[in-house]
């Protein structure tokens, strides 16, 4: 058990940078996950932890102790693969003991350790098979209890459930939370899926272009995200952003679409957004569960609007509604007895509470 | 109910037209089979119609295809024969060294040219390759002028001793084993060692705990190649090699079996066909368990 502390860390492939720097302290027992984008730097940031890559420069740190030039061996680690990387000579039970064989643990306390993985995984009669008797699921959970067994001060997990099916994916999200909190051991998960970071985290590290946009709790960063990216990448379907001017109307503000639409801003935030008046690249951003349908009694801050709907998808619990404005596809989620059809008319409600206000030239959330 | 009727015999149709396809491929397969195993077999059955014979039922020629008077006393004689065994004993020797060193240098060769990438390691495979493609006819004469010079320099003397072979044939079957290694190798995902290393490996045990077993299919087809090149190899045992006690199988039976201008063939067919025996007896073993690897997939994650 242990904490980890990446320091100004920088990798460089031939002059190529994949990691541009990055800071982050993550406390013992703690799950944390990177998310980010095909090339962010994530995965490459996890196999410098584990010692796979070699690190450019900045330092990491696990338990305290600089591990910048110790081998992956002596750095008291596990990692769980993509594609589980199990030996496929060995059984099961060999494979999880691999490790501790190979450190001459004793024969009983080896038995009794992997027993007891096995257990937590529910995979005790799967012991003696061979890898390609086992299915995906299994798989996964035989590659966990590698990782178990050593009893290692970090787990390391990279995008390990991106090749199971979409409901094993699901089911296995649900096991690997549990199993975190039966084992409590500092875990640093990798994966390009923000359903995975936000259902799975502590604290997720939104990662773009080699560097960390925003380290926050699944819900600060639903509900705050810092920069346009984390708000456009967190949430799905993804925060409608679109073009507004920012004007001064008596003693508040209002953002403005078109020449007919205009919301005012809620008094709470006037005082931050006034220094923005001027400026000419605002993007507003709201999320589709703040645009419904309109409702006999609006709340304070919710602002009807008329649009010609083009596009609905019945998602059973709501529909989503996809309509256009300042050019921009926009996205609603109203309930399914509004009787939202496309081609038709239909009035909506935006609520203006949970706007946000983004610099496109910054890419900062105001 | 009729459209049910009609469903099902157009699944009959078709399912008919399968098994009828497949029983045509399957006609074809089998005169073609039959075409080649009669055309490959036709020797050594020739041959060991002829081991069976006697010097005088040979020389009279009037049934090649039956044997009137069968005796086993080429066998015998070769069997008994000190130089026949001293042959024998020479061939296994050189073939098992030859296998053991081919093993030993290309698996670590092909283990550092697949994984360990350090400058120039593609070049270096690529190389390796191209090394198997030069003809061994024109190798044969460079190679004796190496050996001569180096008994000058050392005053050991290599020629005309069997185990120079096992220095030579090397230079044969280490590229093409050390090729066919590297192609395993690297089959073989790289998360598996990064999860050996992780796990506390070092680079040996990686070889000897992981690549070894996982290859252990493209290994064994190495071993039988290199057994079969150094068994059945020829021209360099000729060159190389010239008193009778030095002499391996092939060569032996050519030049003490043909004395001047006599072809005592009943002991040359029987001579030849012991000769074929061991690798035989290796394929049949071997394949087995070498296709047993291969189905097995083991080089899936």
């Amino acid at each position: 058990m242990a904490q980890v502390a990446l320091r100004n860390v920088t990798k460089t492939y031939d002059e190529t940078p994949a990691v541009r720097g990055i800071d982050l302290e993550i406390s013992d027992k703690e799950f944390v996950v990177l998310v980010g984008p095909s090339g962010c730097g994530k995965s490459t940031t996890l196999r410098m932890i584990a010692g796979l890559e070699d690190i450019t420069g900045g330092e990491i740190l696990i338990g305290g102790e600089l591990v910048n030039d110790v081998p992956p061996k002596d750095r008291d680690i596990a990692m769980v693969f993509q594609n589980y990387a199990l030996y496929p000579h060995m059984t099961v039970f060999e494979n999880m003991s691999f490790g501790l064989r190979l450190k001459k643990v004793a024969k009983d306390t080896i038995k009794a350790r992997v027993e007891n993985a096995a257990h937590i995984l529910d995979i005790s009669e799967l012991l003696e098979r061979k890898p390609k008797q086992l299915s995906g699921g299994q798989r996964q959970r035989v590659a966990m209890g590698r990782a178990i067994v050593r009893d290692p001060k970090v787990f390391l997990f990279d995008e390990p459930l991106s090749n199971l099916d979409a409901k094993l994916r699901v089911q296995m999200r649900t096991e690997m939370k549990r199993v975190h909190q039966k084992v409590r051991t500092t875990t640093i998960y990798v994966t390009h899926d923000q359903v995975e970071a936000m259902t799975l985290a502590d604290r997720v590290v939104v990662m773009h272009a080699g560097l960390i946009e925003q380290v926050g709790a699944p819900n600060d960063l639903y509900h705050a995200p810092a920069t346009k990216f984390v708000a456009g990448f967190i949430g799905s379907p993804a925060m409608n952003l679109v073009p507004c001017g920012l004007e001064e109307a008596g003693s508040g503000l209002l953002v403005r679409f078109t020449e007919n639409i205009a919301f005012p801003v809620p008094d709470s935030r006037t005082a931050r957004y006034r220094p923005h008046l001027g400026n000419a690249a605002l993007l507003f951003g709201l999320r589709p569960e703040h645009i419904l349908e309109q409702r006999p009694h609006m709340e304070p801050n919710q602002h009807a609007f008329e649009v010609t709907l083009e596009v609905t998808e019945p998602m059973g619990m709501d529909t989503l509604v996809y309509f256009t404005a300042n050019g921009v596809e926009v996205c609603g989620r109203v309930s399914p007895n509004a009787g939202a059809r496309a081609g038709a008319r239909m009035r909506l409600v935006a609520d203006l509470g949970n706007m946000h206000l983004i610099d496109d030239r910054t890419g900062k959330v105001l | 109910m009729a459209a049910q009727a009609t469903l099902d015999r157009v699944a009959h149709a078709h399912h008919g037209s399968v098994r009828r396809d497949r029983r045509r491929a399957l006609i074809w397969s089998y005169v073609f089979l039959l075409i080649f195993v009669i055309f490959f077999l036709t020797p050594p059955i020739y041959m060991f119609i002829t081991s069976l014979k006697t010097s005088a039922e040979i020389s009279t020629g009037s049934m090649p295809w039956w044997v009137s008077d069968p005796t086993l006393s080429n066998y015998v004689e070769l069997l008994t024969s000190p130089i026949y065994l001293t042959f024998f004993r020479n061939s296994v020797m050189v073939a098992l060294l030859v296998v053991v060193v081919t093993m030993l240098v290309s698996i670590l060769a092909a283990f550092s040219l697949a994984r360990m990438k350090f400058w120039g390691s593609a070049t270096l495979a690529t190389g390796v390759f191209l090394t198997y493609l030069i003809p061994d006819t024109l190798l044969f004469i460079p190679l004796f002028k190496i050996f001569a010079y180096l008994n000058e320099l050392t005053g050991i003397e290599f020629i005309n001793r069997w185990w120079i072979l096992v220095i030579v044939y090397p230079t044969l079957t280490i590229p093409f084993c050390t090729w066919i290694m590297i192609g395993y190798f690297s089959s073989i995902p790289k998360e598996l060692d990064e999860a050996a290393l992780i796990d506390g490996a070092g680079y040996l045990q990686l070889l000897t705990k992981i690549f070894i077993p996982v290859a252990l299919p493209g290994i064994i087809a190495a071993t039988i190649f290199a057994f079969t090149v150094s068994w059945a190899q020829f021209l360099y045992p000729l060159a190389f090699t010239t008193s009778t006690d030095q002499l391996v199988l092939p060569v032996g039976i050519v030049t003490t079996l043909i004395k001047g201008d006599v072809f005592n063939w009943g002991q040359i067919m029987t001579g030849a066909l012991l000769g074929a025996a061991p690798p035989l007896i290796i394929y049949a073993f071997l394949m087995d368990y070498y296709i047993a690897g291969l189905t097995a997939g083991a080089t899936k994650g």
